[in-house]
């Protein structure tokens, strides 16, 4: 970017940050945040859960197509180099094989445009797909069978036979730190901020803690693989896939074959599981390049261990935390820095210090995420990229300083909460985190927790509370777009192209729009999961509700001055100005005064229309630099850690939330609590492990990669203030990523309550306590 | 090969190599069995067999051959529901639905295991003729099936409240 772009940006930013209220997104309230006692915020069970109880939900690889093939995928075992021969003859003459696939005879195809490169660019990595002899990473895809069956795919599979020749990899952290660091740069700007001089401030104050965190690497690990079902039709493909992101993948798919966007179709009804891996990678390019050249359907269902070879997860990070503090606990310096890894073909640096620019005043910081790049299979986002993992560090080194300072954690959290975001100055759009610590400690119990640690024990169990605060901002992401039609009959639909991987939207959807409407949820149809469907809506960031609500917005006031036209001066409604009406029992009312109104059925009647429709998109997402957005929780744990063996057992965890507005009570608590649930795991078990000697991951499959089982899960409880934000659609704000946060911190520091020993290396496995 | 599935007699000739899991999913298109792993790590694929919960990703079709197989399909579909899927929906045991099916059908088979008295590992008294379904027990003979969108709570409320037992009571829950 040139100086003269760097310097208008920086206005453009200036200006919408000092630009009056009303101009900006949200700078009026959205009217459904005034409605108490309608669906929003009711207990509902989810509209599509009798379909997914009786098995009757069909995933990306449940459509059968006629004339259908399987695909079975071969992988390198070397990280870098080059194929000096790939022998496929054998394979190619196995029963039931139709086609074998290489870079020999791939297609040709264009690069994957890698995610945030582009609007709608979605690929995991740049790495142009088979089409030559060069290896990136230990586990990258070498050969496509396709054959009748998946048995004969996967017997033909292991008839492949592959020499390389290796080339030096760099697969160590430590070596390839010490050939130099760059500045991770996220979301267009760089992960490197100075206010202050915070060493020195660090150095200068009487109280301090500086510490080394380390996370290891996760895999989101959904239970439904990675699949897809698609097909040829001359120039056009069709794909059920499973993903975030239809439009995106719809779009990357259209550049790396050559051809138009229109062309290609993507569903994607039912997703099992996302949390940031189910965007677009070498599978379906594969599948869709095996099956043109076969011309034959192909389904592609990648293997558990193949998820862990080609599919990226949560990168490795080293974080150092230092806090400088006066007696009373005021931070003067806060400290976040350190390294990630990433690889020369993608651009995610993992931003651990987000939650450390705006969680806390203090008088000086200095964040900084220095990157180092490894021939390793693309790191991607995973649930709450930057906050999962960066609140471990800075929310153990609170604890730190607490523990040092004598001071309860809590209150040394609340002596150091801002008043305006502390690293931009912008107002905050609604903080209220102080509840949320107030009414989770008081239904925690957090008054019975000892200070002193390792001094509650029952048994052969040594007992510990730990608490940690959550965070996660709000998004929401340009290219919202929705459809309303509205029928005679008084039924609506409402169109999106967004996605239902377990969170419930098609529920939270039609709740927001019946009540919108005036309808009953009966009488509302949410459709979604197409990318031919209006607007561009990534499941991601936690932004898809206020996404799909700031489009649904913008739809309805324009259905609105569609019906008052269509309504003409022999209605009630003659005269009033859009946004002096809403829905109300199935028609529209004057909003101060409810009995000045008129059916739906009657405004279409008389004009003689069957129905009205409407298509609008949503104004760009201004208000996030107009505000300083965000979500926070605070998390209470009691750990038991066995005094003979080390075993730690999770007996009760609480999360208490300031999230805005809640739309749906069940299906949002069961977001927190599956956020939490992920946590625990990060917390104790999960770890990615990977060779730094050869750059392969020696734990492909769950049971090796281990997950929290029942067992490990106690009842969790879950709370939230439920006051809404005045500048998001409906008062809310995303769900799906904040329980992740905090977890990992809070679990260490109740073992350390517990037992007196500080872990700072993730997982906390029972032998780091022996 | 004959086989009787959710109370169907079936006939289809398979490769010896084909699962039972890739004869319900790919042959025969009952795609509410789920493949997780194919190495019997997560149960999501997990079906009865003769009244016995099994992760059908380790089965051979062949040796299923003319015994009693129910999957989910065979338990309840939409407007008839087993009163367990109902409890699944009230209860929100479910997120993206994917590992549902297998959840549904192994608390079916672990609910007959613990009539038969079949003790568990965290079963303190080995010799005792009943067997309480306490928390622990629920969530002990439920750790097989492996959910990632963590609705555990709410799966182990519903199988407690239809199994009955200690874990479906919220207050012994609690002090469990």
């Amino acid at each position: 970017m040139s100086v003269v772009q760097d310097a208008m940006q920086a206005l453009m930013k200036k200006a919408v940050a000092l630009a009056p209220d009303q101009w900006i997104p949200g700078g009026e309230p959205d009217p459904l945040i005034g409605h108490k006692h309608g669906l929003i915020g009711a207990s509902i069970s989810r509209i599509d859960g009798p379909l997914k109880v009786a098995g009757q939900a069909r995933f990306a690889a449940e459509f059968p197509l006629e004339g259908m093939v399987f695909a079975a995928l071969h992988y390198s075992t070397i990280a870098k180099g080059r194929i000096v021969d790939i022998d496929t003859s054998r394979a190619q003459s196995a029963p039931g094989v139709v086609q074998v696939m290489t870079y020999r005879n791939s297609p040709r195809l264009n690069p994957t445009p890698p995610f945030m490169s582009q609007p709608k660019a979605a690929g995991g990595d740049s790495v142009p797909v088979m089409q030559d002899d060069r290896i990136h990473w230990n586990g990258q895809p070498v050969a496509v069978v396709l054959a009748a069956t998946q048995e004969q795919a996967d017997h033909a599979r292991c008839l492949i036979r592959v020499r390389y020749a290796a080339e030096p990899c760099v697969t160590s952290m430590a070596v390839a730190k010490a050939a130099g660091t760059e500045p991770g740069v996220f979301q267009g700007e760089p992960l490197k901020l100075e206010i202050g001089d915070a060493e020195a401030m660090l150095a200068a104050a009487p109280h301090q803690v500086d510490a080394l965190y380390t996370t290891p690497r996760h895999n989101h690990n959904p239970i439904e693989l990675h699949a897809a079902t698609l097909a040829w039709d001359g120039d056009r493909l069709f794909v059920h896939d499973a993903s975030q992101c239809v439009d995106h993948v719809a779009w990357s798919l259209a550049q790396v074959f050559g051809i138009d966007e229109a062309n290609v179709h993507v569903t994607s009804p039912y997703v099992g599981g996302g949390f940031g891996g189910k965007t677009l990678w070498q599978h379906q390019i594969l599948a869709a390049a095996a099956s043109r050249l076969a011309k034959r359907p192909v389904r592609i269902v990648v293997s558990r261990e193949g998820v862990f070879r080609m599919i990226g997860g949560r990168t490795v990070t080293e974080q150092r935390v230092a806090i400088g503090a006066q007696a009373d606990g005021a931070f003067d310096a806060i400290i976040h820095t350190g390294f990630v890894a990433m690889t020369p073909h993608n651009n995610m640096p993992e931003p651990f210090i987000l939650p450390a620019r705006s969680g806390y005043a203090a008088k000086s910081f200095k964040l900084d995420v220095e990157t180092v790049k490894l021939d390793m299979v693309a790191n991607t986002f995973m649930r709450a990229p930057g906050e999962a993992v960066g609140t471990f560090g800075l929310e153990c080194a609170i604890d730190e300083l607490a523990v040092q300072l004598g001071v309860d954690p809590i209150e040394l959290r609340l002596r150091n909460e801002p008043e305006r975001d502390p690293t931009t100055g912008l107002p905050f759009s609604a903080r209220h985190i102080v509840q949320a610590w107030r009414s989770g400690a008081e239904r925690f119990g957090w008054h019975e927790r000892s200070a002193t640690p390792a001094a509650r024990r029952e048994k052969d169990w040594m007992v510990g509370l730990g608490c940690a605060t959550a965070t996660y901002p709000y998004y929401r992401m340009p290219g919202g777009g929705a459809r309303i039609t509205l029928t005679k009959d008084g039924r609506a639909t409402v169109s999106i192209s967004a996605h239902e991987m377990g969170m419930g939207t098609s529920t939270a959807q039609t709740q927001i729009a019946a009540e919108r409407l005036g309808l009953s949820m009966e009488q509302v149809t949410f459709v979604y999961g197409d990318n031919r469907l209006p607007g561009t809506v990534l499941a991601g960031g936690s932004q898809q509700t206020a996404a799909i609500g700031a489009a649904v917005v913008a739809a309805h006031r324009l259905l609105v001055t569609e019906l008052l036209k269509l309504a003409g001066n022999d209605s009630p409604l003659a005269g009033l100005k859009p946004d002096a009406v809403g829905g109300l029992d199935g028609g529209l009312s004057k909003l101060d005064e409810p009995d000045r109104g008129e059916s739906y059925a009657s405004i279409l009647g008389r004009a003689g229309r069957e129905e009205v429709t409407v298509e609008a998109e949503a104004p760009l997402p201004l208000e996030l630099q107009h505000w300083s957005m965000h979500s926070h929780g605070a998390m209470f744990c009691e750990a038991r850690v066995n005094a003979v063996s080390g075993e730690i057992r999770i007996s009760r965890f609480l999360g208490s939330f300031d999230c805005g507005r809640i739309i749906n009570a069940k299906t949002a608590a069961s977001q927190f609590r599956g956020g939490i649930v992920m946590g625990l795991g990060m917390a104790l078990m999960e770890e990615t492990q990977f060779d730094e000697r050869t750059g392969r991951i020696i734990n492909p499959s769950l049971a090796e990669y281990h997950v929290p089982v029942h067992l490990d899960v106690p009842e969790i409880e879950v709370t939230w203030t439920d006051e809404p934000d005045p500048h998001t659609p409906m008062g809310a704000r995303g769900v799906g990523e904040i329980g992740i946060t905090g977890v990992g911190a809070a679990v260490a520091n109740a073992v350390f309550n517990a037992t007196g020993k500080r872990v700072r290396d993730l997982p906390i496995t029972l032998d780091k306590l022996l | 090969m004959h086989f009787i599935i959710n109370g169907r007699d079936v006939d289809v000739a398979v490769d010896t190599r084909t699962s039972l899991l890739a004869l319900l999913r790919d042959h025969l298109h009952l795609a509410g069995t789920k493949l997780g792993c194919n190495q019997g790590a997560c149960g999501a694929c997990t079906v009865l067999a003769d009244g016995e919960r099994i992760n059908s990703c380790l089965a051979l079709a062949v040796q299923y051959q003319g015994r009693e197989i129910v999957t989910i399909e065979g338990v309840g579909a939409p407007g008839t529901l087993h009163p367990l899927q109902q409890a699944f929906v009230e209860h929100d045991g479910l997120q993206c639905g994917y590992c549902t099916p297998g959840q549904i059908c192994s608390a079916i088979g672990m609910a007959a295991e613990l009539a038969r008295g079949v003790p568990s590992f965290v079963t303190e008294d080995l010799t005792a003729e009943t067997i309480d379904l306490t928390h622990d027990e629920l969530r002990e003979r439920m750790s097989g099936n492996l959910c990632r969108c963590g609705a555990y709570n709410g799966i182990v409320a519903a199988i407690g409240e239809t199994f009955g037992g200690a874990a479906g009571d919220t207050s012994k829950r609690e002090a469990a």
